[in-house]
């Protein structure tokens, strides 16, 4: 056990200190925030702006059509299709006359053909716009349009869900986003650390120095010693990129306007409700707060520390499994694409399923899946992110775990046997047949 | 005999080869003993077995009179595999560090005695390098200290001077007689016949899996002798043949000869003394290993072995 340790510590430091682990552990976060950052400010100022000139005889819908930062409608009369770019306009816009009872299509021509978000948009527009009209009509009064407008535009689905006596805010939109990225999280870290302990033991049996070790100390302490040290870097490469998230996103909230930042302290300590008298809230106070809000309503406690376990859980299952691969390569890598094929076929199916799983967390396949310890780590985490136990019982979650450990102690039980035999042995193209033969021939 | 390893029938079969076939043999506390073979005779395989990497298939090893128990006795032994190897990146102390206390060597204990064998060979500016730095012949002058520096009873060394200059190569032999002298037993095991003449005391030879010849360098050379004598005489005179001797070969002033069956090479002595021949050297010619070693393995399809079926 000793030994094992002293394995584990090398392993440990030797990847810590090395100046890529570095890199890639505090790269990798200021990339995504920064990415986030990116496509934020130019989906905000990269922008193109349409000077729209709207052809409308009847005046059908001159007094509802609203101009954005984006879309500027203007109603010039002596434009038309042919001389509209001449006027400076970008497009030409041609509404016929509408009655409710025929279908007719409104046209649009463009010096540059448009973007289907933006053409969306005015469609939104022109649609909301004739319905006004249409309304209006119908004899229906502006002032009371106006508030109806006012009144549905902020409304939106609250979902609860009811255990016995209490009931909790649920939302599945921030569930399925939870749920979908630590399946991918944990789906590509099986590679990227399953990979790292092949290479590994790759590395120790064409260096010619597992035998060296190995008349030192048992293969399989040597084996589960790459396996746990190359686990607790990966544990520690987590550790700093929750700690880098959560300290970069409060740095950029920290950049938030003064007023904003105290009208969602407000909104956080008055429930969403703001305080009559007081000053109102702006519109992105309140949506960072409801942000904020949703985000709280997950069940955090039990999402990161099922993340914690089927994380290890699943390195484990998996990792065993790629050192035995690593321990029967010998000079030439492209030997382990081979017998890689049958650990990363179920690892990508895996995958697929969790996508499947992340918008229907309670079919037949994602139960079994979950309970499969191929798959249980990344499927499992999907539907946890639903909420357990309403969208996962406990005796699942506990099965789900049981076979997951019992898995990874096969695999490693296994996969040590493999190991044993394959670390010493040069010069030999292996088979997955020869493979299952050393797996259960006697010592 | 003082035996501080005993080998009794050991037995280890693979599929396709007996590796090691009832082998058994002696090896005495403090002395440099040679395991010889061919390539594939199973030279390794009783090695890996003696260093407690693999298992017998049957026999026992016997280390210090008890039984052989990896789980203890794997410190007690400073094993050089052939095969060497070590972490390319890493610091060449730190490296040297990790390995002894794999080996149960306090970090302290350890430090301290690497510090010693580094100042010994000149390596102390090497600390902080990396073995990708060194040359073939450095890097086998670590793994013989890494090899040694915990003190072990028993010392396996394969092929420690492949690699190595003659400097290094004196180096490395000196240190091996100077823990003999202070008790370590050594097994060597190489092809370099005349190391082994110069170096062991006692030899083992295997081939295709079993032993083949066992004994001490002087004893196994009287064996294999052929009553071959070299006679140095005047230049010009020429020896006649007689029922006692049979000419093997002429040079300018030195004959050789083998003398016949029921003749002692006082015969010789008596007939060249009567021929008033002037004798000015006399001496037996003992085979060396190495001819010894070629006689013995040649013709037994010792290479073609490795893709021949068990008969069991």
């Amino acid at each position: 056990m000793n030994k094992t340790w002293l394995i584990i510590q090398r392993e440990y430091s030797s990847r810590v200190k090395n100046k890529r682990f570095l890199i890639l552990t505090f790269l990798t976060p200021i990339l995504i925030v920064g990415l986030i950052a990116a496509t934020t400010y130019f989906s905000i100022t990269g922008v193109e702006h349409r000077n729209i000139a709207v052809i409308d005889p009847n005046n059908f819908i001159k007094n509802s059509l609203k101009n954005t930062n984006q879309i500027n409608f203007s109603f010039p009369n002596n434009v038309d299709s042919n001389n509209y770019q001449q006027k400076g306009f970008t497009d030409i816009l041609i509404i016929p006359k509408f009655d409710k009872d025929t279908k007719t299509d409104y046209i649009l021509r463009s010096k540059k053909s448009m973007g289907l978000m933006l053409q969306e948009s005015i469609s939104t527009k022109i649609n909301s716009a004739i319905e006004d009209q249409m309304l209006q009509d119908a004899g229906i009064q502006q002032d009371i349009l106006d508030s109806i407008h006012k009144a549905s535009q902020y409304s939106e689905l609250k979902a609860y869900e009811d255990k016995g006596s209490t009931s909790k805010e649920s939302n599945a939109g921030l569930a399925m986003g939870i749920g979908y990225a630590s399946g991918l999280l944990i789906y590509i870290t099986m590679f990227i650390y399953g990979t790292m302990v092949m290479r590994g033991v790759m590395e120790e049996k064409t260096n010619r120095i597992a035998e060296v070790i190995i008349s030192s100390v048992k293969p399989f302490e040597l084996m589960m010693g790459k396996i746990i040290g190359i686990g607790a870097v990966g544990l520690t490469q987590f550790l700093l990129w929750i700690i880098l998230i959560i300290s970069l996103t409060s740095a950029a909230a920290g950049f938030l306007p003064a007023d904003v930042q105290q009208q969602v302290a407000t909104l956080q300590q008055s429930n969403g409700q703001m305080a009559g008298g007081m000053m109102q809230a702006s519109e992105s106070a309140v949506k960072i707060y409801n942000i904020q809000h949703t985000i709280s309503t997950a069940n955090w406690p039990l999402i990161i520390g099922c993340f914690i376990f089927y994380f290890i859980g699943g390195y484990l299952f998996y990792a065993a499994l790629f050192a035995a691969v690593g321990s029967t390569v010998n000079e030439d890598p492209q030997d382990a694409q081979s017998l890689m094929f049958p650990i990363t076929m179920p690892l990508i199916f895996s995958y697929v399923i969790t996508t499947m799983v992340t918008q229907n967390p309670n079919t037949p396949i994602a139960f079994w899946a979950s309970i499969i310890p191929f798959s249980s780590p990344m499927v499992m985490m999907a539907r946890v992110a639903y909420g357990v136990p309403s969208a996962v019982s406990y005796w699942e979650l506990a099965l789900s775990m049981l076979t997951l450990i019992a898995g990874f102690i096969f695999t490693t039980w296994l996969s040590g046997r493999i190991y044993r035999t394959g670390i010493l042995l040069y010069g030999k193209k292996v088979t997955w047949k020869i493979l299952i033969k050393w797996a259960f021939k006697k010592a | 005999m003082d035996a501080l390893l005993r080998l009794q029938n050991l037995k280890k079969y693979y599929a396709t080869q007996k590796a090691v076939d009832d082998i058994s043999f002696d090896i005495e506390r403090g002395s440099i003993f040679g395991l010889l073979g061919p390539n594939g005779a199973g030279k390794t395989t009783l090695l890996r077995m003696i260093t407690g990497i693999f298992y017998p298939d049957s026999g026992a090893i016997l280390l210090d009179g008890t039984p052989f128990n990896p789980m203890v006795d794997i410190e007690k032994i400073g094993y050089m595999p052939e095969e060497r190897g070590m972490y390319k990146k890493m610091k060449i102390g730190e490296q040297a560090l990790y390995l002894a206390q794999l080996k149960g060597m306090s970090k302290a204990d350890a430090t301290e005695k690497i510090k010693y064998w580094f100042k010994k060979f000149e390596m102390e500016s090497w600390w902080n390098k990396k073995v990708e730095d060194l040359s073939k012949g450095m890097s086998q002058k670590l793994q013989f200290v890494i090899t040694v520096l915990h003190e072990p009873k028993l010392i396996i060394l394969d092929e420690p001077f492949s690699g190595l200059d003659p400097l290094n190569a004196n180096l490395i032999k000196d240190e091996i007689y100077a823990l003999a002298k202070k008790g370590s037993t050594i097994i060597f095991s190489t092809h370099r016949m005349e190391q082994v003449e110069e170096i062991c005391d006692h030899i083992v030879l295997v081939n295709l899996g079993k032993k083949i010849l066992d004994g001490t360098v002087a004893n196994i050379k009287q064996q294999f002798k052929e009553n071959i004598f070299s006679i140095e005489t005047e230049a010009g005179v020429s020896l006649t043949e007689s029922p006692a001797f049979s000419i093997v070969r002429k040079e300018a002033s030195k004959t050789l000869v083998k003398i016949n069956e029921g003749f002692r090479p006082n015969d010789l002595l008596q007939q060249l003394i009567t021929q008033n021949t002037q004798v000015v050297g006399f001496n037996e010619l003992l085979p060396s290993l190495n001819d010894i070693f070629i006689h013995l393995v040649e013709g037994t399809q010792a290479n073609a072995r490795a893709f021949q079926p068990i008969q069991e």
